[in-house]
């Protein structure tokens, strides 16, 4: 849970949620929270970073956040929008 | 900057559901700042609707089909170029290369340029070639087999699985689940576009293509890959994107270098999960989504007549990646003595 989730360097992310995948051509929509956590991914941060984060900012208990947390990433990973697996 | 004047006489002026690529083409060269050019129409047909469309069109001369032979084709080429005194002709079909290929001595005498493969890259880069041809040049591409006989079908499980991809020799491509949907698909491309019918593996993956020119020494002068976002049940793109993905551009590269691939060409891939590129086709003309190059920063029209008229072209070195295009329908009124003109007297 330590490891850095890194995004691929080439998505293009807006700051109203549009995600594009130059690579593919594929292009996708995230949510307000959903952006506020690719911007703390960008940013370097690892997981327990950003659970303290959002946890704190929004009413969500830590262990359902954890469970929406990797689930999110796992989507990510299907889409192929991150470099590296060991998250 | 002053404007060379120059008579380019073009086909695939069809723009409809499945578009040649006559009109994007002569987007492209009407757009260029290097040109000011007149259009001449090659047509087929009574309706192509790029000849009623006269800001883009200047004159349009019906010809014959290629399969009434060369010599038929060539003699009207030659009227019309007493006429018109046409600078550069660019076939836009891949059934009228072959003919085009073969007589371009012949045209070169009567002062038309032309900027087309050879008949050794037309002819190896052709469906039933492609196993060799990924072979010769070390690119991936699908098994494949070349029927003449309907009967070769009840033997396809000894080479495939279904499902299997079932081409045409020229155009058309079905995907067949089964022995009965491939007996349809081969009766009905083969009637339309005769034998040999080719049967494909079927690669799962996107599709993913690449326009690109070759300048005939083993130079890209560009290229740029495209995703399609909306396919018609004909097939073809309604939309596409442009990508940034090196993998394509360096298989390009590689495939203009190793072919020395002279002209227009668009690569058909499919890039699997894993991401491999496999060849499924290469069609040895520009394509009907080049305006999209144009739009991204790469006129390769203009490149191309530059070419034929044997200038310098510098390579381009870039695009936009994520432009689109989206194609649209759009009903042009026409008068019937348009029709009339182009029906009796073959040109308009």
């Amino acid at each position: 849970m330590k490891n850095i989730i890194k995004l691929k360097t080439n998505i293009a992310i807006s700051e109203k949620g549009f995600m594009f995948d130059p690579s593919t051509g594929d292009s996708y929509t995230v949510n307000a929270i959903g952006l506020e956590i690719l911007g703390m991914i960008q940013q370097g941060k690892v997981f327990v970073e950003i659970s303290d984060m959002i946890t704190a900012k929004y009413d969500v208990e830590p262990s359902s956040f954890e469970q929406y947390f990797f689930d999110f990433i796992a989507v990510l990973k299907q889409m192929q929008l991150i470099e590296n697996n060991d998250a | 900057m002053h404007k060379k004047q120059i008579t380019v006489a073009l086909s695939g002026l069809n723009n409809i559901d499945n578009p040649g690529p006559g009109i994007p083409v002569i987007r492209g060269i009407r757009e260029s700042n290097m040109f000011e050019p007149r259009i001449i129409g090659l047509a087929y047909e009574n309706l192509e609707p790029g000849t009623y469309m006269h800001n883009l069109v200047n004159k349009t001369y019906k010809v014959p089909y290629p399969s009434d032979g060369v010599d038929a084709l060539i003699e009207r080429i030659r009227y019309i170029n007493d006429i018109e005194k046409i600078d550069v002709l660019i076939p836009n079909f891949d059934s009228e290369l072959f003919t085009f290929m073969k007589s371009a001595d012949i045209l070169k005498k009567m002062g038309i340029a032309t900027f087309l493969p050879t008949l050794k890259q037309f002819e190896e880069r052709h469906k039933s070639n492609l196993p060799k041809f990924g072979k010769k040049y070390n690119v991936k591409v699908p098994f494949s087999i070349a029927l003449t006989n309907i009967n070769d079908i009840d033997n396809l499980t000894d080479d495939f699985e279904y499902p299997v991809v079932v081409k045409g020799k020229f155009y058309d491509a079905n995907i067949a689940y089964s022995k009965e949907q491939a007996l349809i698909y081969f009766n009905k491309i083969s009637s339309k576009w005769g034998l040999p019918i080719i049967i494909q593996e079927f690669i799962k993956g996107i599709e993913v293509n690449v326009v690109a020119l070759g300048d005939g020494k083993g130079n890209t002068i560009g290229a740029v890959p495209m995703r399609k976002q909306y396919i018609t049940d004909k097939g073809k793109a309604w939309s596409g994107i442009t990508l940034d993905n090196k993998n394509m551009l360096d298989l390009t590269h590689k495939i203009i270098t190793d072919t020395q691939w002279c002209g227009g060409m668009e690569l058909e891939l499919i890039k699997t999960s894993e991401n491999e590129l496999y060849l499924i086709e290469i069609n040895p003309r520009l394509p009907a989504w080049v305006y999209l190059a144009v739009g991204a920063g790469q006129n390769l029209p203009e490149a191309l007549v530059n070419l034929a008229m044997g200038k310098f072209v510098k390579p381009f070195s870039n695009y936009e990646v994520g432009k689109m295009f989206i194609r649209y329908s759009y009903d042009m009124i026409c008068n019937v003595d348009e029709f009339q003109e182009l029906s009796i007297n073959g040109t308009l």
